[in-house]
């Protein structure tokens, strides 16, 4: 074939994790091909492979029929493969010009000076992504959507045969989205090969050519976008098929005492508004859940929440404002976090995990609470020994959990518990947080992009889209009225 | 731009620094000489911490290696000045190598905790073969560079500059913005299309050049070697935090923050045990409060 781009049998596994499994794509001259998956997927894993940042266990990767699988990523790169990273980090104390300069750089240690030519192509580059405006300004002082500019050109620079883009939208404004999409467009025109990695088939649906369904490492569904949308295996694993709720206690609604009051919260990352003057409400005993893909600003309105990011608004706990305090005081006020990276001792035993959760409670209760947890997590029993890094996904997060219930929280917070967990696992988990609801009182504010665990778990949902709630109510009316928003 | 008016002011400030001799005292040009040698160390280690990322907890590792090949060549072989100053700085780049080839593989501090170790591996051998080496005590040395203070001074002054103006002018060419992009984004810079490794060894090999050169140099000027000059940790302490507090990823400041740690050692030498306390608290103020050190805080004001 002549196929630019063509990938094979590619695995790659992170010790007993297997991110990758004999993944196959190919991608033509003036194609776009979109890479989809909900995040732990292993698309940017993929994605990787291919650029030789993480070198594959098994498989081919061929660009323009040569072999490159297990190349450092120089060499790759030299072959014709460039990539935009999500994250722009330039120099910062060079101009946007030399930016663009140093990519257009030999890999050489004895040219001092760049020849002559390399100026007027780093003009004409940054004319292309308009960035010639402020070509003289330094990276620092550009907005949000300049730093992907510069990021884009860099990657443009040497004119790769295959480009790679990691989530080319993420936290742009409309406008913003649709001059990227030009500019990814007119590689198409010049016959380049592009990859473009997303969460969702809609963001880039109008863009690519084709779509590619990753999920747990796996391909799922390959076709146009609408084919893609409408695949059974698809729609499963983003909308879990029919959508379905169980059955509300009797006390649901207003009657409860506020445990949890969000007022006007914004969040800035230096230039990019994750969050935008969210309210949330959160009874006690109550399950609430805020559903939102990827970058919908979750993790950040849990952080604010916990004081790990600065945030204008208000947030009282317990008719307490939480204003002025650090994150450990925030923790020992009873709010407990369990974040989406579990953050656990790798080095240290299971118990010993548990153990520290545990650390300040008197010896007797610390002893009744484990007891207890062990029989929430029955495997977190047989596990007791052994090294937390080298339990499954599924056990790490119990053993997250758990921990987390070790520290007698009022609220407890669940970020993305479901990342990258195969479906039996949430079944447990599912069961697990059902034993919870209904024999304590605890109170539970769950963050997922996985519609299907979110919603039997909750009194009331949260749609969080672009770092704005777009909807809240009862978890029964979340089908009919926002269903559609989740493929 | 930038460029030509930045080595406009360095050859304006060599040249005063170079009619010195004739208006003060010996004194205070032995106390700048010693403060030259320091500095082409210090900025030596600059390129490599500033440019590369990498932290070289080692720096007396390769001044030592160039200092004693030197010394022992003199000593034993008779060899004459240049022949032993080349010598060293040969040896420096090629101990250097053998240390960082494998070292640079590893990722995070191990880089520095190696060479943290090669520093007590060479001192651990000199005073091992002490009746090779001189030991502790120290080798001393058959020739000197000059035993007038003007000249050792000149010598100094000029061989500061002609380095300074080198690894600047490195710092500042295409090669080290691409060791530049190495030390801050390994995995872009990769992406680019650039061998990380490659830059980075470069880098090392060219610290280790002129930190070999400088400590052979120093050695001839004081007549002998010693440990206590030239390898002890306490010599590639003074030498990061020379760098550091003058301003990292400057290499011009890592000169100033060099004659200025050696000048204020010496002013406070009356105040006995209780000198190094006090320029070391100034350097932790320095490195808490004004982290881009003298210099960075200059360049930064002029920019905003």
């Amino acid at each position: 074939m002549g196929d630019l781009l063509e990938v094979s049998g590619l695995t790659k596994r992170f010790g007993g994790l297997v991110a990758v499994r004999d993944m196959k794509l190919s991608i033509g001259a003036g194609e776009i091909l979109g890479l989809i998956g909900p995040n732990g997927s292993g698309k940017s894993t993929v994605m990787k492979l291919i650029m030789g940042i993480e070198k594959p266990n098994a498989g081919s990767v061929r660009i323009e029929g040569v072999e490159v699988a297990g190349w450092p990523s120089h060499r790759v790169a030299r072959q014709g493969v460039g990539i935009v990273f999500q994250h722009s980090r330039p120099l910062h104390r060079q101009t946007v010009l030399e930016n663009i300069k140093l990519a257009l750089l030999p890999d050489s240690l004895v040219r001092l000076f760049a020849a002559g030519h390399i100026n007027d192509r780093a003009r004409e580059i940054a004319a292309r992504v308009h960035l010639d405006h402020v070509i003289n300004r330094l990276p620092g002082t550009l907005p949000f959507a300049d730093l992907r500019r510069l990021e884009l050109a860099r990657a443009i620079a040497r004119n790769p045969k295959v480009v790679l883009v990691d989530e080319p939208f993420a936290g742009l404004t409309a406008p913003e989205v649709a001059d990227f999409s030009k500019l990814i467009a007119s590689f198409r025109e010049e016959g380049h090969a592009v990859l473009l990695v997303d969460h969702n088939v809609r963001g880039v649906a109008a863009l690519v050519d084709r779509a590619l369904a990753m999920y747990l490492g796996e391909h799922v569904a390959e076709g146009t976008a609408d084919e893609v949308m409408r695949n059974e295996t698809v729609r499963q694993v983003y909308l879990g098929g029919a959508l379905v709720h169980t059955e509300h206690r009797a006390d649901a609604g207003q009657s409860r005492d506020e445990l949890l009051r969000v007022d006007n919260v914004s969040v800035l990352y230096g230039k990019a508004q994750a969050l935008e003057d969210v309210s949330l409400r959160v009874g006690a005993g109550e399950f609430v859940s805020v559903v939102g893909l990827n970058g919908a600003g979750k993790t950040t309105l849990f952080n604010a929440i916990s004081g790990l990011v600065p945030s204008s608004g208000e947030i009282g706990f317990a008719g307490q404002g939480l204003a002025g305090m650090t994150p450990a005081q925030i923790a020992r006020a009873g709010i407990v976090q369990c974040p989406e990276s579990r953050e656990l001792f790798g080095e240290m035993s299971v118990r010993e995990n548990l153990d520290l959760g545990g650390h300040h409670l008197p010896q007797a209760e610390a002893a009744e609470r484990l007891a207890w947890l062990l029989e929430l997590f029955p495997i977190l029993a047989t596990r007791a020994g052994q090294a937390a890094r080298t339990l499954s996904g599924g056990e790490q997060q119990m053993l997250t959990i758990a921990r987390a219930l070790m520290m007698k929280p009022r609220l407890l917070i669940l970020d993305e518990p479901t990342l990258g967990l195969a479906p039996v696992i949430l079944e447990q988990l599912s069961k697990a947080l059902e034993t919870l609801r209904h024999t304590t009182d605890i109170t539970v504010l769950l963050g997922e992009q996985n519609v299907t665990f979110a919603l039997p778990h909750a009194d009331r949902v949260y749609v969080l889209e672009h770092g704005r709630f777009i909807w809240e109510g009862p978890a029964d009316r979340f089908a009919a009225e926002a269903g559609a928003q989740f493929l | 731009m930038d460029n030509r008016k930045s080595f406009a002011a360095i050859l304006i400030v060599l040249a005063a620094l170079a009619l010195l001799p004739f208006g003060v005292s010996g004194y205070i040009l032995g106390l700048l000489t010693l403060g030259f040698y320091t500095a082409v160390f210090a900025m030596s280690w600059d390129l490599l911490f500033g440019f590369a990322g990498e932290v070289n907890f080692g720096p007396s590792f390769l001044i030592g290696t160039g200092a004693y090949t030197a010394g022992l060549l003199n000593h034993y072989a008779i060899w004459p000045i240049w022949a032993c100053t080349m010598a060293g700085a040969g040896a420096a780049v090629i101990g250097g190598l053998l240390l960082a080839v494998p070292a640079l593989r590893l990722r995070g501090p191990y880089f520095g905790l190696v060479t943290l170790v090669a520093v007590l591996l060479l001192q651990n051998m000199i005073v091992l073969f002490a009746g090779t080496t001189g030991g502790e005590i120290g080798l001393d040395l058959p020739d000197v560079l000059a035993v007038d203070d003007s000249n050792n001074y000149w010598i100094a002054l000029a061989f500061m500059g002609i380095s300074g103006l080198l690894l600047f002018g490195l710092s500042r060419s295409a090669v080290g913005l691409i060791l530049q992009a190495s030390g801050q984004d390994a995995v872009q810079a990769g992406a680019l299309g650039f061998n990380v490794t490659k830059h980075k060894l470069a880098a090392f090999c060219v610290s280790a050049l002129f930190s070999g050169l400088a400590g052979a140099m120093l050695i001839f000027y004081e007549g002998t070697a010693s440990v206590g000059t030239v390898v002890d940790i306490g010599v590639g302490v003074q030498v990061i935090i020379a760098a550091v507090l003058g301003g990292r990823r400057t290499i011009l400041g890592a000169a100033l923050g060099a004659v200025f740690l050696i000048g204020a050692g010496e002013m406070l030498r009356p105040l006995g045990e209780l000198s190094t306390f006090v320029v070391s608290a100034v350097a932790l103020v320095v490195i808490l409060f004004v982290p881009g050190g003298f210099l960075g805080a200059v360049l930064h004001g002029e920019r905003r």
